[in-house]
């Protein structure tokens, strides 16, 4: 397969990059990476017919054009908006976008339960991820939340309703893999629920997966559930000889037990290949494995705490986004005595310390 | 000016059968249409500036000439029935007693824009005129005006009538799509428009009742005599349910030339208020579009008249204006509470949206709870503004235009009617007690000097 060449200029928060024509604005900016990118609760690369649900990477278009440089008037989902060459898009320059970003958290927050503490997702949550990130550290919202009943969808997966945020991955995920429509959503509104039609189970090798596309704690491994907290686990990467599935899959390891197998994710943390149920649930022994080394994880994650190695720093753009150097209010190196920035923190034995940054100023 | 083009035979009993139908006239557009040029019909409905009935306003020439045309795929035509706007009821009454007109402006339709399968999409609840509307189509096809080569043109045509299931949001042309392909009515993402992938992906018009029936008398009259009916856009006659404190509720058709003072007051529509209250406030196009007070109804904020027509209703824009919307016309009179009536509208976007989008499926959902507060005495001064920060940011920041319908009677009722709200948070048991009323609301509104 030849790649297409790169036609389209766009231009997004005033860093400019070449796409293919068809490329939505939202891989656009996954191009530059960093700042720019627009948060994606919904869309799923993998999955056609996702995005344009959550509203959480609308953009503005001030320029949508070359031909046509009229704005668009509306703030677009960049993940359901292809580029035109020369188009000009707003995100974290925008005041509109943030402060419709914003609402659109809140939104997504009130009728979440907010049960962090007993949620197998969090720390590897995207919506823990969005929130901290835009949300505000208050909600306006003074009423019970919905709340629906636990359903097992299955021997291996259970659903906690409670927690999703309608972003249809699941939906779509199950429509690809199973022949009739049997996991969908029922009701309509903010009591809409995803279900398979009376908690039937979902025969398909692998179904599975639907866990690892849910952005939140609504679709969990069952064989998991309580285990651990995913931040004390390590993440290697790791295959094995599997006739169903590629065999990729991702450990989750402490010491030599394996405690969960998910598939790989990227940095936009989507599945790189489907694994199958068997990978997942039941190759629990590092004897089923072979390893191939920790896997590259993002240096912001809370995953990466004690955990150094092949971590993946996101690129700093801010100096290109103003068009300037921002203006330092002060050099924490120069004030800080516990500032050693030649450490290698992977070669210190043990968990890191104070006193193994002391300058001795 | 009374107008009757639509409903002209409105007086003729068993019009809704073919026999009276034909007898007066009926099927002679049909007649003229199938001798005619597809693309001149289309032409015919361009002159006559017909826009679209459902609620938007959109030229419907325009779309009709927007419908892609590739090489060996059907295309399809899609009345849309399904009527569910609070306070719109006109489809109904021309389904009902008018069924032919109906049927014969989707044939010419059909003709015109090449679909040989075409469906209406009927609300549930209108279970009564699927009968009828059947028996019609049924008629219609022993007469040659349905089925194989009709009327000896070679061109085939069937329709369809297809009932929805009971939701609001089917009324949003893509998710009635979706529900006539038998899926969960959910608005589709634009692009693509339905002009180019539509009911099973094919090119698809879909356009109201009342706006397919206005092609029979365009094509009787031709386009040019239809658009002198009316007055600049606004042309035709368009029909208007009224409801609400009337002392004449019902549906009628007007010229869009009359003001909105002589709809109200004239014996020949409305006539009046009953009981000799006054008016307080009025929501012309059906419960999406913003109320106004009386003081801003009659007149616009220029101090000119105000008619009943598509400019006029939204001159000033939302902050003094509203729209023509549906046709949905609802009237409230002193003794109504407009923080209640809000607080029912809120519960019916709450209860219609579809649930995609977070900011509809949320927020609709959490107006109308603060809303309940208030109106039950449990509000607070800070609900208000929240309020109004929701509504602002659920509109324009979802997939269908439901987002803004929900938004806006929210919007409009704090721009216009704050004060009532502020009575109700700082009157906690008196406001269970009793209503704000009138008001300054009927005040004629201050005019700088010089203006
Ligand atoms: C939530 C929602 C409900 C709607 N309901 C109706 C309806 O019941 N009937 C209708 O004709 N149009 C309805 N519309 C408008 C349609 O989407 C569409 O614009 C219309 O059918 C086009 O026909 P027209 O051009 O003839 O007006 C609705 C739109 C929205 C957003
Ligand atoms: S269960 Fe998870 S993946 Fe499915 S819709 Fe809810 S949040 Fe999305
Ligand atoms: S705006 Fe509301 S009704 Fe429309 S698609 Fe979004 S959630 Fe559904
Ligand atoms: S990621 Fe674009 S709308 Fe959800």
């Amino acid at each position: 397969m030849s790649e297409p060449t790169p036609k389209f200029k766009v231009t997004v928060d005033n860093i400019t990059v070449e796409v293919a024509p068809g490329t939505t604005i939202l891989n656009a900016a996954r191009m530059i990476g960093g700042d720019v990118t627009p948060p994606a609760m919904c869309y799923y690369s993998k999955l056609p017919e996702s995005g344009g649900k959550c509203r959480t990477c609308l953009v503005e278009v001030s320029k949508g054009s070359e031909k046509d440089p009229r704005p668009m008037p509306k703030l677009v989902p960049s993940c359901r908006t292809t580029v035109m060459d020369g188009m000009e898009v707003k995100n974290i320059t925008s005041e509109k976008v943030l402060d419709a970003r914003k609402g659109i958290v809140e939104m997504l927050l009130i009728n979440h339960p907010l049960d962090c503490p007993v949620c197998d997702q969090a720390g590897e949550c995207d919506l823990q991820n969005l929130s901290y990130e835009h949300g505000t550290e208050k909600t306006r919202y003074e009423f019970p939340r919905r709340t629906f009943e636990k359903e097992d969808i299955g021997p291996y997966i259970q659903l906690h309703m409670t927690r999703c945020i309608l972003c249809y991955r699941c939906v779509f995920t199950a429509d690809q893999l199973t022949q009739k429509r049997e996991h969908g959503v029922l009701e309509r509104g903010d009591h809409a629920a995803i279900s398979t039609l009376l908690s039937k189970s979902l025969d398909n090798e692998f179904i599975g997966n639907v866990i690892d596309v849910c952005p939140v704690g609504a679709l969990t491994d069952k064989t998991f559930r309580f285990k651990n907290r995913v931040w004390f686990t390590k993440p290697v990467d790791a295959h094995c000889s599997c006739t169903k599935c590629s065999g990729k899959a991702r450990l989750w390891m402490r010491g030599d037990e394996v405690y969960r197998v998910t598939a790989r994710k990227n940095e936009w943390n989507e599945v790189e290949d489907w694994i199958c149920n068997e990978c997942r649930f039941e190759k629990k022994s590092a004897k089923d494995w072979v390893v191939e080394g920790p896997s590259k994880i993002k240096r912001s994650s809370v995953i990466a705490q004690g955990h150094y190695e092949n971590t993946v720093k996101t690129p700093v753009l801010i100096d290109k986004v103003l068009g300037k150097s921002p203006k330092l209010l002060m050099n924490i190196h120069d004030v800080s005595d516990v500032n050693r920035p030649e450490i290698e923190l992977s070669k210190i034995e043990g968990p890191a310390h104070s006193n193994d940054f002391k300058t001795g100023k | 000016m009374a107008v009757k083009v639509l409903l002209k035979n409105d007086h003729i009993e068993g019009i809704r059968y073919y026999d009276t139908y034909r007898k007066h006239g009926g099927y002679a557009a049909a007649e003229k249409a199938l001798k005619m040029a597809p693309a001149d019909i289309v032409e015919e409905v361009k002159k006559s500036g017909l826009r679209g009935r459902g609620g938007a306003g959109f030229p419907t020439g325009m779309k009709w000439s927007f419908l892609a045309k590739p090489e060996g795929v059907p295309r399809h035509l899609v009345c849309n029935a399904d009527e569910s706007e609070p306070g719109t009821f006109k489809d109904r009454y021309l389904m009902e007693f008018h069924p032919h007109t109906l049927i014969e402006g989707l044939l010419i339709s059909s003709f015109a824009l090449g679909s040989n399968a075409t469906y209406i999409y009927i609300r549930g609840e209108y279970a009564w005129i699927v009968a009828i509307l059947e028996q019609a189509i049924d008629e219609a096809k022993k007469n040659g005006w349905l089925g194989k080569n009709i009327q000896g043109t070679g061109f085939d045509c069937e329709i369809y009538v297809h009932r929805g299931a009971g939701a609001y949001i089917c009324g949003e042309e893509t998710a009635l799509i979706e529900s006539l392909e038998g899926k969960r009515g959910n608005p589709r993402m634009k692009p693509p428009f339905p002009a180019i992938q539509g009911l099973w992906m094919r090119p698809t018009v879909v356009n109201n009742v009342e706006t397919l029936a206005a092609v029979v008398p365009i094509i009787n009259m031709g386009g040019e005599e239809y658009a002198k009916i009316g007055v600049g856009r606004s042309t035709g006659s368009k029909l208007l349910s009224v409801c609400g404190n009337v002392n004449k509720p019902g549906v009628y058709e007007i010229d869009m030339t009359i003001s909105v003072e002589e709809f109200i007051y004239s014996d020949e529509y409305c006539g009046g208020i009953p009981n000799g209250k006054r008016l307080k406030a009025c929501i012309p196009g059906g419960s999406s579009v913003p109320i106004v007070p009386a003081n801003l109804l009659f007149k616009t904020a220029k101090g000119e008249t105000r008619y009943m027509n598509y400019e006029s209703l939204s001159d000033g824009g939302f902050a003094t204006g509203t729209m023509m919307g549906s046709g949905g016309f609802i009237v409230l009179d002193e003794d109504q509470c407009i923080v209640r009536h809000t607080m029912t509208l809120a519960r019916f976007y709450n209860h219609e949206s579809c649930g995609q989008c977070s900011p509809c499926r949320e927020g609709t959902g959490w107006m109308y709870k603060i809303l309940k507060n208030i109106e039950n005495g449990k509000g607070k001064m800070s609900d208000i503004d929240l309020l109004w920060d929701i509504q602002r940011r659920i509109e324009g920041n979802t997939i269908c235009p439901l987002g803004d319908a929900a938004a806006w009677p929210v919007a409009a009722a704090i721009r216009h009617f704050r004060d009532e709200f502020e009575w109700h948070v700082n009157n906690p048991e008196e406001s269970q007690r009793r209503n704000f009323g009138l008001a300054h609301y009927a005040d004629p509104i201050h005019v700088p000097a010089g203006a």
